[in-house]
């Protein structure tokens, strides 16, 4: 880790991130804008019914059709390829891509049409007949525990995938000695990340080589495995490219059945086919919703506001095609307890299966629902006492000389200073003046609410998590790498696998480069390895890329520096610690003029043998693969405490709303947010993290719901019926930056991706909650839309005139 | 199906193409001209990345068909700049203030801020937003896109902007 306030020559600078150049340009590479000779094009066919059996296909006018070369079915798809891959041991729960024998849910992918354009392609989907007998379907989450309720995958023998246990410290000890107890229950909604880009991949099987190429809008790891997997061919006949612009993920980009339909085809075919969702295809049969939860809590604590423990309970309904959504019930197991100082904790984990469209994983992996709850109780405890919100979190804060800090789960705290960041945040939101503001409208006649939230943001990954809720997944390693060379002429160049989806990797390595080797970060050329380049990867999940890669980037540049080092001591006739290096030059400590330059160290290595010290390889090229930072890299112990993220970085937001209480519209007025992510690498691409993933989260919050009516039927499949906040329903953001460097990272880093999202939810539900306290009205169900806190105002004077 | 032969100015270049009636504007630029800068986002009018400039107002290109723009003029993000890789003032303020992240909706973003500043030299913060406000960003949070457009004013209008 670098010192306390290091001054940087590039990092934490202001500098242009340098793929923007490509966007603004109108020269991006997104899947969709990839074209190769011969390409086909998919429409895919989708079931009405939520649940369904399919008694039979008839695609023979389909096939008729002009342009068409082929009609999948999921039994042919079946029978040829392998189930796709689940995070959880239900091995009688199969998923494919393609619905066989039964659909489980509305607009779940029944056949798939390949024809010359994507117009005859539609035009002959909606030729396939298929002959479906409509079943009564399982939707009520809490239902969903009953044994009675309509069996999603019946040889799997109920709707419950996995129910886990954990008690990590003296809960009932805790219990019994506080002073009270608060039970409530907290419901985060099923909604998503949503990108503008749908998701798309193009496949082409080449028989001579025996390579599968593949383009894709992807953001997952082992993509390459999924594939070799399901198809039964080598990992290494599959190359994936990684140079494809992703249209934004934030988790959700992982298109898995995708490309097993198109890889086969080009197959089958021996025709490139590509697929790209159309925005129906995207939302109601893409399998990217997110958690849909049901909390029940009970927390203990004192008078004085000392919260103790917490037993907490999550039912997460993942729909009908678990993945590897229901791990995220696991994640938050890294920071269960939030940023407060609770001493125990007991979890019940409980994944369900739903006749809904499948889960993947969302931003922050199952922590914003987490933090949400955390938040809503502490709310909920301030209100049972009659303490200030504020003053509250300062008493159960961690404080930061009690870093590091060991939470009952067995995760370690890297690094933070809490108070100080809530400190700058209420200085930001002007506490004071926002307090008068919220009064004089409340005088006025307004529902006007002030939020909090403080909570952290888990960086870096490590899976092993997993093995918490499937013991059969036994995954100690979380890795990320960079190979760096200077050529002959002295550039630099970087390499790194997987693709990027907005969060700037290019500029992260350049910058980390530029700084370690003093050389202009814009000189420093970045690029993307394909999946046949041997550059191990676990893609860019779980704010780990400054973490890992970050660090990977200057281990690697480290280790050049040093041996350049070392090439010039022997051609300076001095001691490796007698070279100092400054801006291009070696020179001999003291004496200056004794020097080499950059470049002709560079040619040494490559083409002077002669000039090279002893049993030094010749050029400069260097590797780094990185563990997780900090990890022991165990499995849990017997009483399932473990290390799980190494970076720790924390959030405070203040939102000022204001609600209509004739229409319950809520219009969030002022933002302010105050974050602690380490060294920031790069202010702008820092900044735009947090301030989107806080526009995400207010989504979560207040717009966004994957709907569905009670037997099953799905509402919201276009961008009128499912909202994604606008530039009218964001304010302009205030934000101000904290730095406590991570202990675990080279130069201090941690984790910013997940951003805002992680606590604008929490927030926007405090704010609300404030605004309607006057009513004695009490939210814990996002979203709260209008009609939502519309009809609890209603309900509440109704009850009053009554 | 018969197609029908169009002509339209593209960039301030006529080009010519035969196409399905039913074939929406986005696809014959997309698939047919090779500007793959304009985006497809929902197909359905409301996201807006699909943004182009038909006879210098902003509009939706999945929403109208190729046929429609015969004989008429149409600016795509590739037409923003002067050509040969040089850009222009609007999206080197996207560039100076990171206006994106992923930069799928950036081209309809340009578009929309391009047609603002035409009729509206000097905006306000809120005539900014109004005039984004038809078009989705997913990363942003549309602070840093505010923050560019109105830089660009600023220095159109011989201000040092930040």
């Amino acid at each position: 880790m670098s010192d306390r306030g290091a001054n940087y020559r590039y990092v934490s600078r202001k500098r242009r991130a340098r793929e923007d150049r490509r966007f603004i340009a109108g020269k991006g590479r997104f899947a969709a804008d990839i074209a190769v000779p011969g390409m086909k094009h998919v429409a895919l066919v989708a079931s009405p019914h939520p649940r369904a059996r399919i008694r039979s296909i008839d695609a023979s006018r389909a096939l008729e059709s002009p342009g068409v070369h082929s009609v999948l079915t999921g039994d042919e798809l079946s029978a040829e390829t392998a189930p796709l891959f689940n995070g959880l041991d239900i091995p009688n729960v199969k998923w494919f891509p393609l619905a066989v024998g039964m659909t489980r849910y509305a607009g779940e992918w029944v056949a798939a049409v390949v024809a010359d354009s994507r117009y005859l392609a539609e035009d002959a989907a909606e030729l396939v007949e298929v002959d479906y007998k409509p079943l009564p379907a399982a939707v009520e989450i809490e239902s969903l525990l009953d044994s009675d309720s309509p069996p999603v995958h019946p040889e799997h023998g109920s709707n419950v995938l996995v129910r886990k246990n954990f008690e990590w410290g003296p809960v009932e000890e805790d219990f019994a000695r506080s002073e009270h107890t608060l039970a409530y229950r907290a419901r985060w909604g099923r909604s998503s990340t949503v990108p503008i880009e749908t998701f798309g991949v193009l496949s082409r099987w080449d028989p001579i080589r025996e390579i599968l190429d593949v383009w894709a809008s992807i953001q997952m790891p082992n993509y390459q495995e999924q594939i070799a997997n399901a198809l039964g061919i080598p990992t290494n006949a599959i190359r994936v490219y990684n140079d494809v612009d992703v249209g934004g993920s934030y988790g959700v980009k992982r298109g898995i059945k995708h490309t097993v339909i198109t890889a086969y085809l080009a197959r089958k075919l021996g025709m490139p086919v590509r697929l790209i969702e159309d925005r129906l295809d995207n939302m109601s049969g893409g399998d990217a919703h997110g958690p849909d939860r049901l909390f029940d809590v009970t927390l203990a604590f004192d008078g004085d506001g000392t919260i103790r423990s917490m037993k907490l309970r999550a039912i997460d309904d993942v729909g009908a095609y678990p993945g590897r959504g229901p791990l995220q019930l696991g994640k938050p197991i890294t920071a269960l307890v939030g940023p407060y100082r609770l001493s125990s904790v007991a979890y019940e984990a409980i994944s369900v299966t739903s006749n809904k469209t499948g889960q993947v994983p969302v931003r922050g992996f199952g922590q914003s629902p987490t933090n949400f709850m955390i938040e809503t109780g502490v709310d909920l405890v301030a209100r049972r006492l009659g303490i200030d919100r504020m003053e509250l979190r300062r008493r159960n804060l961690i404080e930061s000389h009690e870093f590091p800090w060991r939470i009952p789960t067995g995760t370690e705290y890297d690094s933070g200073d809490y108070r100080a960041v809530l400190d700058k945040t209420l200085d930001l939101a002007d506490y004071d003046s926002l307090v008068a503001r919220r009064d004089a409208a409340r005088a006025a006649g307004k529902l006007a609410g002030i939020g909090i939230a403080t909570c952290l943001e888990p960086g870096g990954g490590n899976n092993i998590f997993e093995q918490l809720l499937n013991e059969k997944l036994e995954i100690t390693t979380f890795v990320e790498s960079c190979l760096m060379r200077v050529d002959m002429h002295g550039n630099v160049t970087a390499v790194m696998s997987t693709t990027t989806s907005g969060q700037g990797h290019e500029t992260l390595i350049a910058t980390i480069a530029g700084e370690e080797l003093e050389r202009d970060p814009d000189s420093i050329r970045v690029t993307h390895a394909d999946s046949l380049e041997a550059l191990p990867t676990r893609s860019p999940v779980a704010s780990r890329m400054a973490i890992v890669l970050g660090s990977a980037t200057s281990e690697a540049a480290r280790k050049i520096r040093s041996k350049m080092i070392k090439i010039a001591a022997h051609n300076l006739g001095v001691g490796e610690d007698r070279v100092e290096y400054q801006t291009g030059t070696f020179f001999v400590r003291g004496e200056p003029a004794r020097k080499l330059e950059w470049n002709e160290i560079a040619g040494i290595a490559h083409r002077q043998f002669h000039r090279l010290p002893p049993g030094t390889d010749p050029c400069l090229q260097e590797f780094s693969v990185l563990q997780v930072p900090g990890a022991s890299g165990q499995l849990p112990n017997e009483k399932k405490e473990i290390q799980l993220y190494p970076c720790f970085s924390f959030q405070a937001h203040i939102p000022y709303v204001e609600i209509d209480p004739g229409t319950g519209k809520v219009e969030v007025l002022d933002y302010a947010i105050g974050h602690d992510c380490g060294t920031v690498i790069n202010p702008d691409i820092v900044r735009g993290m947090i301030v989107g993933g806080l526009a995400h989260g207010i989504g979560a919050a207040l717009y966004e719901k994957f709907a569905y009516d009670e037997d099953g039927q799905f509402l919201a499949g276009s961008f009128v019926d499912y909202l994604l906040p606008s530039s009218h329903e964001i304010p302009m953001v205030k934000d101000v930056e904290h730095c406590t460097p991570s202990p675990k990272t080279s130069l201090g880093q941690k984790g910013s991706g997940e951003g805002g999202y992680l606590g604008a939810p929490a927030a926007i539900a405090s704010a609300v909650n404030d605004a309607l306290a006057p009513l004695d009205i009490s939210l814990a169900e996002l979203p709260m839309r209008l009609c939502d806190i519309e009809a609890a105002i209603h309900e509440k004077r109704t009850e009053r005139t009554e | 199906m018969t197609e029908k032969a169009i002509a339209l100015t593209v960039n301030g270049e006529l080009r010519r193409a035969s196409v399905m009636p039913r074939m929406t504007l986005v696809d014959l630029l997309r698939d047919m001209l090779g500007l793959t800068g304009t985006h497809i986002g929902c197909e359905h009018g409301v996201c807006g990345a699909c943004s182009i400039l038909l006879d210098g107002v902003a509009v939706r290109s999945c929403l109208i068909f190729a046929v429609q723009a015969d004989g008429h003029s149409v600016t795509t993000v590739e037409g923003l700049g002067g050509g040969d890789g040089r850009i222009g003032d609007l999206q080197d303020a996207f560039w100076e203030c990171h206006a994106m992240q992923c930069g799928y909706c950036t081209p309809g973003m340009l578009i929309a801020g391009h047609a603002l500043l035409e009729e509206n030299p000097e905006p306000t913060t809120e005539e900014i937003r109004e005039a984004i406000s038809g078009n989705l960003c997913r990363c942003t949070g549309y602070t840093q896109i505010v923050e560019a457009i109105a830089l660009c004013a600023a220095r159109r209008n011989g201000e040092d902007g930040r």
